[in-house]
């Protein structure tokens, strides 16, 4: 992966597969700390200790279909290649939560990248979700409840040209609001 | 916050959007699923996600229901995508660039001519 929000597409599949229903996605980019943290937290259906303790490694995973998980092994790596840390909590029938940390300015930190495509991304991809973005750079923030977009929407689709047209702006331009 | 100026916004969209389904309901569902595991994702399946994106925006069509999924167990074929057309049989098309995607949604998707050259036969 060559950014970070390529691996957050790749965590909140996890999320998916654990058939949750709302799922956060907290980014903090702080500047003046060297800091950067990534939350991504479910109510999907969670893990027990056992389970939790198998699923950095590599050759752990719950899907039958192949018999390798990369996924979260290779956010971990990132991670701490950075300096950072990673972490999961997860609890049965309540949810995970996915926390890794870098050191912002370290060379080998991956940048955040395209962040807008990833969040409409799952927006569209996954409509029937409950998705909170939370994106902080510094003291600006950018939020997104797709609860408030969705009850203005009501039935009409996320694929739908204009409301495409409407998400790919908001997101773009909110992101970039906090670049400046 | 921002999404509050843009409320109004919305309900414009949505009365248009409305009357544009009237007319497309007769066509049929078409979907369009990309998959997005951890191999299609490093093998540029979000490019390809956001070229279906834009030129459904850009051509301005109706009645596509773009989703995604985990890993289809074709890896060395990704990014794949597979376009299901009402009652027609799944077509499954692999190491679908944003180029190609963009051929497959206006060929295929809107003018119902499979690309074959990236058909997948599994």
């Amino acid at each position: 992966m060559k950014e970070l929000s390529l691996h957050i597409l790749d965590i909140v599949e996890n999320s998916i597969a654990a058939k949750a229903k709302n799922i956060s996605i907290i980014i903090h980019d702080d500047i003046q700390n060297d800091h950067l943290s990534i939350i991504i937290k479910d109510d999907g259906k969670g893990m027990d200790a056992n389970t939790l303790a198998k699923v950095t490694d590599p050759f752990y995973t719950s899907r039958t279909t192949r018999k390798v998980g990369l996924g979260i092994p290779l956010f971990k790596a990132a991670a701490e290649a950075c300096n950072g840390s990673f972490h999961i909590q997860s609890k049965p029938a309540v949810g995970t939560e996915v926390t890794a940390t870098f050191q912002r300015s370290h060379i080998d930190r991956m940048p955040l990248g395209d962040l807008a495509a990833t969040s409409l991304n799952l927006v569209v991809a996954y409509p029937d979700i409950s998705w909170y973005f939370h994106y902080q750079r510094n003291n600006k923030q950018f939020i997104f409840d797709s609860k408030i977009i969705r009850q203005e929407l009501e039935d009409i689709p996320y694929s739908d040209p204009l409301v495409l047209s409407f998400l790919r702006k908001h997101f773009t331009e909110g992101l970039e609001e906090l670049e400046n | 916050m921002a999404q509050i100026k843009s409320l109004e916004d919305l309900k414009r969209i949505r009365e248009e959007a409305l009357r544009k389904k009237e007319i497309k309901r007769a066509s049929g569902e078409k979907q369009v699923i990309v998959g997005m595991g951890t191999s299609g994702i490093a093998a540029g399946a979000r490019d390809t996600m956001k070229a279906i994106l834009r030129v459904i925006e850009e051509e301005n069509l109706t009645g596509i229901v773009v989703t995604q999924t985990g890993g289809l167990g074709l890896d060395a074929k990704e990014p794949i995508v597979q376009v299901i057309i009402g009652e027609e049989p799944k077509v499954t098309y692999g190491n679908v660039t944003p180029d190609v995607a963009v051929r497959i949604i206006k060929e295929h998707v809107v003018a119902g001519k499979v690309v074959s050259e990236y058909v997948i036969h599994a």
